[in-house]
């Protein structure tokens, strides 16, 4: 578009000359097509080495986006699906039973301190197993070199049972009845599964796609709704979702129409001093200053100081437990709510400073009051822009997680802070988070390895959970915009 | 605020034959609309009125004419005070509408911006619906009844010659009308909420011939009804429409009388240079 626009716009006479100069010096054989002619003579002007500059620039970062996205898809989305479980013969006679997780080479530490090249026969391999039956091996996983295999299959009859405690048991069931199963393991032993300690059982490899499909789907929204197991390294999320959402919505509850008053007082009601300027700096400078402060400040002032006095005056009989002296879901939404303001206000004041003054003369001079003015034309008018910071506030609330640790959020919850227990919510309660839970199952878990699936599918639902809000505050904003704002004049 | 528009439009409703006193007005000549008294309008250290003293005769139509940047928009905004908004502007000097002091303290604003309605130089619709926009004021006193308001938009609109183009529209947005039917379209918003005085600044400054000549043609009307403000550049129209007329020079006020008399024999001449398009 732009090389038609150079062609009608440059006439013929440079034209004939100056893309020749360009062709030759790129290399590009004759003869050259007009189009590509002005592209590079578009390309000489623009200066090829600022555009290669840039242009790797967005790629790089495209690059690593797109590569962490990967890394979380792949491995969040392959959590659920019901691998086929294998057996493994080893040259010594033992053998294993488990789902093959990973496979890399081995290093050859020889080689490498001896300075010599790699064998001839190329880089050895192994394979990574999980074998579950933890509270057999003590371990879920081991590795295996591929050299020391003598058999590889996929029996049919194997099972996999998800237990309550102690992970996965893979092994074949020699009987079945209604009080459990008596499992043969791979190494022979036979083991007593009672059937209230098993959570679900299935037989991969005997099991076909189209199974497998449904598995998969029931296993993700068991992810979804289940409570979390084994000090969160198994189970679902349910707790944490929830939190995240009910936090994330108190706190929008809370951030928006005070950003949005504060922005209009700024903006409409205050004189345009060098005080009002200073207080605008200062919220711009709000939104930089280390989320951890705010959550110090919202440990200080809301829970100690607002919830403290609460308590003395409405809980005394219950005291010294606290009620909402302690860390809660409705502070850390205050909390949160105070570290996202600013963006609220920056945003709003950004959309009431394009509105035309036209407007407010109109509404003033039919004999609005300045309250009516801003009520029935101006906040119509800024509703996307105050949408916008609504999206930025929750993009960052829903993804923030070091206020939290400070003022509510726990690694198990013995309960939501809405259930079916009058008065129905309990908003002094602590809760679960999805960012922290993401910490807590994956670096403070006593069995990091068994949880990192986990970790990587709870990291997949927070994203989503993220570009869910967010989609939906877009498409929002997007129809308000078309409603409010002037038709294609 | 369930109160019947029927009563606030009686206490607004400037129609002459309404009642005794305007019989007797027809005897005598009425009282002025607006008095300026020693006007001066200053937007920071900077004079833009100076010293201005006129009388505005009621439902008549009153030009303001003069050369760019001569007062002519401050001067009219202060009839209905707009000049408030504007960070800066001072005004010393007293004016008053039907006797009443517009700049003492105790008067309220917004009251007084009901009276006194206003057409901008840029045309300003609401981004809303046709209908929406002629409501707006209405509305702002508490009108809710559909009926009601469908009446006063369809009386609003025909009375800005509007009406026939926009009967089957008007839920559209305002601002796909064209720039005449929107400047018209704001005319019928200010006469929505039954003013008595009308001040329109250029009003026809970016129409065609064809919707400048309906637009005088309303003023014309309006002029039985309404007291009417007008700031034009241009001469032929103000000699057309304006019953009297004043030349503001520098934010003075050069001349004012009638329209005849300011373009046949003018005592200043400045006027007569103005006007024979000698400057300005
Ligand atoms: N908001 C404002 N702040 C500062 N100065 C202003 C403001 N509005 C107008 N002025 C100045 O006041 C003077 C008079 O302006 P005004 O708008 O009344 O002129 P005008 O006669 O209406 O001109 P035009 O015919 O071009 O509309 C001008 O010198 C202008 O620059
Ligand atoms: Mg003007």
């Amino acid at each position: 578009m732009n090389g038609a626009a150079t062609e009608t716009t440059r006439g013929p006479g440079p034209q004939a000359v100056l893309p020749q100069h360009g062709a030759q010096e790129l290399g590009f054989p004759l003869p050259v097509t007009s189009a590509s002619r002005a592209a590079v003579a578009r390309r000489r002007r623009e200066g090829a080495l600022q555009v290669w500059m840039t242009a790797t620039a967005v790629a790089a970062s495209l690059l690593m986006v797109a590569g962490l996205l990967l890394l979380v898809l792949v491995n969040g989305l392959g959590y659920f699906w019901p691998r086929d479980v294998a057996r493994l013969e080893l040259v010594d006679g033992q053998v294993i039973i488990g789902e093959i997780v990973g496979r890399e080479p081995i290093p050859d530490m020889g080689a490498t301190l001896t300075g010599a090249t790699a064998s001839a026969s190329g880089p050895r391999y192994r394979i990574q197993l999980k074998t579950g039956n933890r509270d057999v091996y003590g371990l879920d996983y081991r590795w295996v070199d591929e050299d020391a295999i003598a058999a590889l299959g996929y029996p049919e009859d194997i099972t996999v049972f998800e237990r309550r405690a102690w992970g996965n048991l893979y092994g074949v069931v020699l009987e079945e009845n209604a009080d459990g199963y008596e499992v043969q393991l791979a190494d022979g032993r036979t083991r007593w599964l009672r059937a209230q300690d098993v959570v679900d059982s299935w037989r991969p490899n005997a099991m076909t796609t189209g199974q497998k499909l449904v598995a998969y789907a029931v296993n993700v929204w068991e992810f979804l709704t289940g409570e979390p197991r084994e000090s969160n390294t198994e189970g679902g999320i349910f707790p944490a979702l929830f939190g995240t959402v009910l936090m994330v919505f108190l706190m929008t509850l809370a951030a928006v129409p005070l950003g949005v008053l504060a922005a209009l007082y700024l903006r409409e009601y205050a004189g345009q001093g060098p005080l009002v300027s200073l207080v605008r700096v200062a919220v711009n400078n709000l939104a930089g200053v280390p989320s951890i402060v705010y959550g110090v400040f919202g440990l200080g002032f809301f829970v100690y100081g607002v919830g403290g006095t609460l308590d003395r005056l409405l809980f005394s009989d219950q005291l010294p437990t606290p009620t909402f002296g302690t860390g809660g879901i409705l502070w850390a939404s205050l909390t949160m709510a105070l570290l996202t303001v600013p963006v609220v206000i920056v945003a709003t004041e950004e959309g009431l400073a394009a509105v035309p003054g036209s407007l407010r003369e109109a509404s003033l001079a039919l004999g609005a009051t300045r309250w009516e003015t801003v009520r029935h034309v101006i906040l119509p008018r800024v509703l996307p822009a105050v949408i916008t910071g609504a999206i930025l506030a929750i993009a960052r609330a829903a993804g923030e997680v070091a206020p939290l640790m400070l003022t509510g959020v726990v690694k198990v919850a013995p309960a939501l802070a809405i259930d079916g227990t009058a008065p129905f919510v309990h908003l002094y309660r602590k809760f679960m988070h999805l960012g922290f839970h993401i910490y807590d199952a994956g670096f403070q878990s006593p069995n990091v390895e068994a949880a990192r699936p986990m970790v990587f599918a709870t990291t997949l639902v927070l994203l989503a959970l993220i570009t869910g809000l967010n989609l939906v505050a877009v498409v929002l904003r997007h129809r308000l915009r078309e409603r409010y704002q002037s038709p294609s004049v | 605020m369930n109160q019947p528009i029927g009563t606030v439009l009686l206490e607004l409703d400037p129609v002459p034959h309404a009642g005794a006193a305007n019989g007797a007005a027809l005897r005598e000549p009425a009282p002025p609309a607006i008095e300026v008294e020693e006007l001066t309008v200053h937007y920071g250290a900077q004079p833009a009125v100076r010293e201005v003293s006129l009388q505005i005769p009621a439902r008549q139509v009153t030009a303001f004419i003069g050369p760019s940047g001569c007062g002519k928009t401050t001067l009219l905004r202060c009839f209905n005070r707009m000049n408030d908004l504007v960070a800066g502007a001072r005004v010393q000097g007293t004016i008053r509408i039907e006797g009443h002091d517009i700049y003492a303290p105790d008067v309220d604003v917004t009251a007084l911006r009901r009276r006194v309605g206003m057409v901008f130089q840029r045309s300003n619709p609401f981004p809303m619906s046709i209908f929406d926009n002629v409501a707006y004021g209405p509305r702002l006193v508490g009108e809710r009844d559909r009926r009601r308001l469908a009446d006063i938009v369809e009386t609003s609109l025909r009375a800005a010659a509007l009406w026939d183009e926009v009967k089957d529209r008007l839920r559209d947005n305002a601002l796909r009308l064209s720039g005449g039917q929107q400047q018209r379209l704001c005319i019928a918003r200010a006469l929505a909420v039954e003013p008595s005085i009308l001040l329109m600044d250029e009003p026809c400054s970016a129409l065609d011939p064809i919707s400048t000549a309906r637009i005088e043609e309303l003023i014309l009307q309006l002029k039985e009804r309404y007291t009417v403000v007008i700031v034009t550049h241009n001469m032929q129209q103000a000699a057309r429409i304006a019953d009297n007329t004043a030349f503001l020079l520098s934010g003075r006020l050069v001349e004012f009388d009638r329209t005849s008399i300011i373009f046949e024999h003018p005592r200043h001449p400045e006027t007569r240079d103005y006007i024979t398009g000698r400057f300005g």
